[in-house]
């Protein structure tokens, strides 16, 4: 182990190091800190200049109140779910399909089909952007759900079907080689023997493609027009233009929008940091 | 007789068509809207068009604009200042990772804790650092003003908004490498360290002979996602600055939004000529990962 276990050092060091890691840890989410003591702030804190010290009362359950009164933020969050669970679905399915062409087969193509997959993962936003608000527009699908939501299934095929094709790659191949001698047919063996096997890479995709969706700002901001479309992202933006600087509603609203991935974290962490790190480790 | 020769065909033929047809519906969609919209972008940037009237081909003029464009040389060296910042979360990321990778009591929860920016969007990461640059609110003003005497008003001054905005983009970037090192540093031989060690390395020397070259997959990772994100800022600027003071904090993909997508932008081919211009860019970039997945691919 490197480095070397703190229980192995001298006894200053030790001590050093157990006070110095809370430390570490309050200045690294200090910004965080802040805005949620703000966000229970009573406003008559921020306008007397009280900003850092104790709050003089706890007003979170009138700033959080009012958050959802004053706002549309009930309704952007729920459109958030409404993009992001069927991308999930979506994106997820199509690469296990995707993925399983490209680590079974053998074929003409392989790799470049699969590199394609991979580079264009890579590409800039503002590259798609035109041509696929143009798309979206001609199929009458602009500043719709259903609009975004195949634009995010397609675009995050790509991630998926990387790390798809990786994980089914480090399946043991005899398990197909033994069911195609039985005379299994391609599809059941996909269905019946891989589908099961891959369930955690499933999950691992799940809660990143639900954090990368749910945290999208750009395609919110060009795809989606009217409130009745905006997911949270777009509709904080504009809060905050439209709060200017109720900085206690600000921060309330910021933790709010933040709430559902980080639950959505701290649930499927092994997962979550199990599809992060996919590569991290070996090649 | 008929359906004979059918399963006949497809027993005959399944191997070879099955992976094709498995790709069919995922290959078609990401073909829709992510290959081909490359090309069809890099088709408009040779046009003028304001989206919606009729298109008039003007060759390279959109570039030759571009080249004497203050804005645009503002946008392009604002994208590589970000370049060489970002890349900062590489050694932070090492050093925060080094610094956790141990095994006191409660550690599982502060590595999860110090990994926590990555996860909330960067709307919000925007919004917090506003508010923590913000003057009279924030509290890195009075920090400043400690120190120095001087409040500064860092997103308000043209000489350090895109610093203020590459920090905050900096935060959740170092979370994200952290745990790409954790992971690596969790799959070190043991036995090339204990050999090490008898042979009385420590410290720098052995973290900079033995320890970085095992962390090589990591590395490599980490440097992927770095150039990545920070060619591709875009939220961060939006929500902290639009683009200001006086245009300071543009980098092109803000600069293509504000063209082409936002709400008084209409400069189609011009904004297209711009999303080239970042593609050719990144382009290098995922050029040279790709050469070296594809190797590692064949050595596989």
């Amino acid at each position: 182990m490197f480095p070397k276990p703190i229980a192995q050092t001298g006894l200053w060091t030790q001590r050093a190091y157990k006070i110095f890691l809370p430390l570490a840890l309050f200045l690294w989410l200090l910004p965080l800190i802040g805005i949620a003591i703000t966000s229970v702030r009573p406003a008559s804190d921020l306008a007397s200049g009280n900003y850092f010290g104790m709050p003089s009362g706890f007003a979170g359950v009138e700033n959080y109140t009012a958050v959802f009164k004053n706002s549309n933020i009930g309704w952007y969050i729920l459109n958030s779910f409404r993009v992001t669970i069927p991308t999930v679905i979506g994106a997820v399915g199509l690469s296990c399909l995707t993925g399983y062409a490209l680590a079974v087969y053998k074929f003409r193509g392989n790799l470049a089909v699969f590199f394609m997959f991979v580079a264009g993962n890579f590409v800039p936003f503002q590259i798609l952007a035109i041509p696929v608000r143009d798309l979206t527009l001609h199929m009458g699908l602009y500043n719709t759900m259903t609009g975004l939501v195949l634009f995010h299934i397609a675009f995050q095929t790509g991630f998926c079907t990387l790390f798809m094709r990786n994980f089914m790659k480090a399946l043991p191949f005899a398990l197909i080689e033994s069911a195609r001698v039985e005379g299994v047919s391609e599809f059941r063996i996909f269905w019946h023997i891989i589908l099961p096997l891959v369930r955690p890479a499933m999950a691992a995709l799940a809660v990143l493609i639900f954090t990368f969706i749910w945290n999208d700002y750009f395609w919110a901001t060009i795809m989606a027009q009217s409130a009745d479309v905006r997911p949270v992202t777009a509709g904080m933006n504009e809060l905050k233009g439209q709060w200017k600087v109720a900085w206690e509603l600000i921060a309330a609203a910021s933790i709010i929008a933040a709430l559902p991935p980080v639950a959505m974290f701290f649930l499927m962490q092994r997962h979550f940091i199990a599809g992060l790190t996919l590569g991290a480790t070996k090649g | 007789m008929a359906q004979a020769t059918q399963v006949g065909f497809w027993k005959k033929h399944q191997r070879s068509l099955a992976p094709w047809l498995f790709l069919a519906p995922g290959m078609l969609m990401f073909l829709i809207y992510v290959i081909y919209p490359i090309f069809q972008s890099i088709g408009i940037s040779f046009y003028e068009w304001d989206g919606l009237g009729p298109k008039t081909y003007i060759g390279l003029q959109n570039y030759k604009d571009l080249f004497d464009d203050d804005s645009f040389h503002t946008s392009l060296i604002n994208n590589f200042i970000w370049l060489m910042l970002y890349l900062l979360a590489i050694p932070a990321g090492l050093a925060v990772a080094l610094f956790l990778n141990q095994t006191v009591t409660g550690i599982r929860l502060y590595k999860s804790l110090f990994f926590f920016p990555f996860v909330i969007s960067q709307v919000v990461v925007g919004l917090i650092f506003t508010w923590f640059y913000a003057p009279g609110f924030g509290i890195l003003p009075h920090i400043i003003n400690f120190f120095t005497g001087t409040p500064t008003a860092i997103l308000a001054d043209d000489r350090y908004a895109t610093y203020g905005v590459i920090a905050a983009g900096l935060w959740p970037q170092t979370a994200y490498c952290m745990i790409l090192y954790l992971t690596g540093l969790n799959n070190i031989s043991a036995d090339q360290v204990e050999a090490a060690r008898m042979d009385n390395a420590k410290g720098l020397k052995m973290l900079w002979y033995i320890i970085i070259p095992q962390l090589r997959p990591a590395t490599f990772i980490a440097l992927v996602v770095t150039v990545i994100g920070a060619l591709r800022s875009f939220d961060l600027i939006s929500v902290m600055t639009v683009g200001g003071p006086f245009g300071s904090t543009r980098v092109l993909s803000y600069f293509m939004y504000e063209q082409a997508l936002s709400e008084y932008g209409t400069a189609m081919g011009y904004g297209a000529a711009i999303a080239v211009v970042l593609f050719a860019i990144m382009l290098v970039f995922i050029s040279m990962f790709i050469v070296r997945m594809l190797s590692q691919e064949r050595n596989a």
